[in-house]
């Protein structure tokens, strides 16, 4: 799928009285990765939750491409290119990985009851590519060993990989990590910023993230996109973004000039 | 303990990939074949009603164990289904027809009662499926044109392509062959996407949704697949009871349902298996025990009751994972000897999921 352009105009959700996100625009270019970075309950998930489609927007407008996301359902955002991880991982807990990863290849495959029930031969036929693909993203991510292993039996850091191979498994053209590196170690995060380059050389993959390592967003990150309380503060370089004023205050606090 | 070399991807599809497999399935499936030969007519016909509630097991278990949405309402897809059949079968109509007919409606009820319920979870969607079975057996109950109401509703002889099969062991064969069917065809759904997709629902519809399951569908599917297959072990049951009545389809039987899914072990066939085995051997168990027992026990009524509900309490405390996961550890058990610990099976730590977005 060739890469698009995200775009959202002027995003706003209120939770009862609370403005969550409110009249949020940035939009991101093709083969870029772009990170989005603030403080705890700054509204950075609810925007990728508004972008697929989990949470409806009470104002606002998101593009990818020529697709206004707005007016599809949520299963249907990933047939687009948009697919995604969570910021606390949600996996098929029963199942194991390989099946987790032929459940992420569900937007590309035909099914329907009747024919599964009786096995066709075209329906096992199917069944093989498309587990070809999974073994390539298997092979990327260098997570052979676990591949019969059920998800409940797996370390935090193994899941963090099959989530992410979760998403690549969709063939997406962007897509949307919610703090790849929470939960790591500093090896486990080093690799993380290893992969996401692979990802984005080899496959061309658009990456969106939301993440609170400052290095890691430092050594992946094209532009960076902070927000606090909802609003937005700054779009720029890492650096830029970095020295800005709002920023250093929402993160570290006002200091009044003392007497 | 085998290990399996696999070369090529058919080897993670195919069924009975290990040796111990291949022959306790062979040993099971003989024997069945066999049970004529050796049994008298009255096990034989308790044998049949065991494959006849495996049937209905395994379609809840696609319900409940694989797709996780709850349902105290299945007895009354077996109504729907003993009844439709037995009417369509008086009217003349063959056997094969009048199952896919049957089948066909559960299915088409099932569908509508997942479209209504399909957003729903938990402790509403319990109540809503009760809900519809007590409809269902007023429906049975209250149309005494069509089924005869509360007097009953006798059922046609078992007629298959013109031959008439009133004997017990041809009646087995038939259960026998649909229990196969079934059991062949649910295994094959776990294979492919839509089985899949019904994994993903249970587990996490958030996750699901984004990865392009349409959920609310899956769970329409779920239901019809499920209310389909509980409609033809109701077709086969009616031939088992020659007589029906509105009330053989209330609470109880649907709480017998549960009751085997659960102590048998959720989200898996062979769980379901075992839960009608469980169920069968119960009533010979009590009689036993009925002798056994000092006459100020063993006479007392409602023992039956008071024992499921010790065996759902039993399994729930010390085995949640039911027979099935008993027969996981014993087999883990012998293929790893001496390796087996404790701790082998203990819970691994769950990590915390996303704050549920409903």
């Amino acid at each position: 799928m060739s890469a698009s352009r995200l775009v959202v105009e002027n995003l706003s959700i209120m939770f009862g009285g609370v403005h969550a996100v409110e009249d949020v625009s940035f939009d991101v270019n093709p083969g870029e990765v772009f990170a989005i970075i603030g403080p705890n309950g700054a509204g950075k998930s609810t925007i990728f939750n508004l972008i697929s489609r989990l949470y409806e927007p009470s104002a606002g407008a998101i593009h990818y491409g020529e697709h206004n996301l707005l007016n599809m359902p949520a299963h249907k955002v990933v047939q687009t290119g948009i697919a995604r991880t969570f910021q606390n991982i949600e996996l098929f807990e029963q199942a194991t990985v390989l099946e987790n990863l032929l459940v992420g290849r569900h937007s590309q495959m035909r099914s329907n009851p009747l024919t599964a029930f009786a096995f066709l031969p075209s329906v096992k036929k199917s069944e093989l590519e498309h587990r070809r693909k999974v073994e390539d993203v298997i092979d990327l991510l260098e997570i052979a060993q676990y591949r019969d292993e059920r998800i409940a039996d797996l370390p935090y850091g193994a899941r963090k990989n099959v989530e992410l191979a979760r998403a690549l498994c969709a063939e997406p053209s962007m897509l949307l990590l919610d703090e790849p590196a929470s939960g790591l170690n500093n090896e486990e995060t080093d690799d993380v910023g290893f992969w996401l380059e692979d990802i984005k050389h080899d496959l061309g993959v658009t990456l969106v993230m939301v993440e609170h390592d400052m290095g890691l967003v430092g050594q992946v990150a094209d532009r960076v996109m902070a927000i606090n309380d909802g609003r937005l503060l700054a779009i720029g370089t890492p650096d830029e973004v970095r020295e800005n004023k709002d920023v250093q205050q929402a993160y570290l606090g006002v200091t009044e000039a003392v007497e | 303990m085998q290990i399996l070399f696999k070369t090529r991807y058919e080897d993670d599809i195919r069924f009975l990939a290990k040796t111990g497999e291949k022959i306790r399935v062979g040993l099971v499936v003989a024997f069945l074949l066999a049970a004529p030969l050796f049994l008298q007519t009255y096990y034989l016909g308790e044998l049949g009603l065991l494959l006849v509630y495996a049937i209905a097991g395994i379609g809840l278990m696609i319900l409940t164990g694989h797709t996780g949405q709850v349902s105290f309402g299945h007895a009354a897809f077996m109504g729907i289904g003993a009844y439709c059949h037995s009417i369509l079968m008086s009217h003349g109509m063959p056997f094969s027809l009048s199952v896919v007919l049957t089948m066909t409606l559960c299915g088409l009820v099932g569908m509508a009662l997942g479209r209504s319920a399909s957003k729903m979870h938990g402790f509403y969607l319990a109540i809503a499926t009760l809900a519809f079975l007590i409809l269902i057996e007023t429906v049975l109950g209250e149309w005494e044109s069509m089924t005869g109401g509360y007097a009953g509703l006798a059922v046609p002889p078992l007629k298959v392509f013109g031959v008439t099969l009133a004997k017990a062991w041809q009646q087995y064969y038939v259960d026998l062959f649909f229990v196969l069917v079934v059991v062949y065809g649910a295994s094959n759904l776990f294979r492919t996407p839509t089985g899949r997709s019904f994994l993903a629902v249970r587990d996490s519809e958030l996750s699901a949704r984004s990865l392009g399951v349409n959920v609310e569908w899956v769970k329409i599917q779920a239901f019809g697949m499920s209310a389909a297959i509980t409609g033809l072990a109701g077709v086969l049951l009616a031939h088992h009871l020659s007589y029906l009545a509105p009330d053989v389809f209330g609470v109880l039987e649907s709480l017998k349902l549960m009751l085997m899914i659960v102590v048998g072990g959720l989200g898996s066939i062979l769980g379901a298996v075992f839960g009608a085995i469980l169920i069968s051997l119960l009533p010979v168990g009590l009689s036993f025990l009925k002798d056994v027992l000092p006459p100020v026990i063993g006479q007392q009524a409602g023992l039956e009751p008071l024992m499921f509900g010790l065996i759902i309490v039993v399994f729930i405390v010390f085995e949640p994972q039911g027979i099935y996961g008993r027969w996981m550890k014993i087999r883990y058990f012998f293929e790893t000897f001496p390796y087996y610990r404790k701790s082998s099976f203990v819970r691994q730590k769950s990590y915390l999921k996303t704050e549920r977005m409903r």
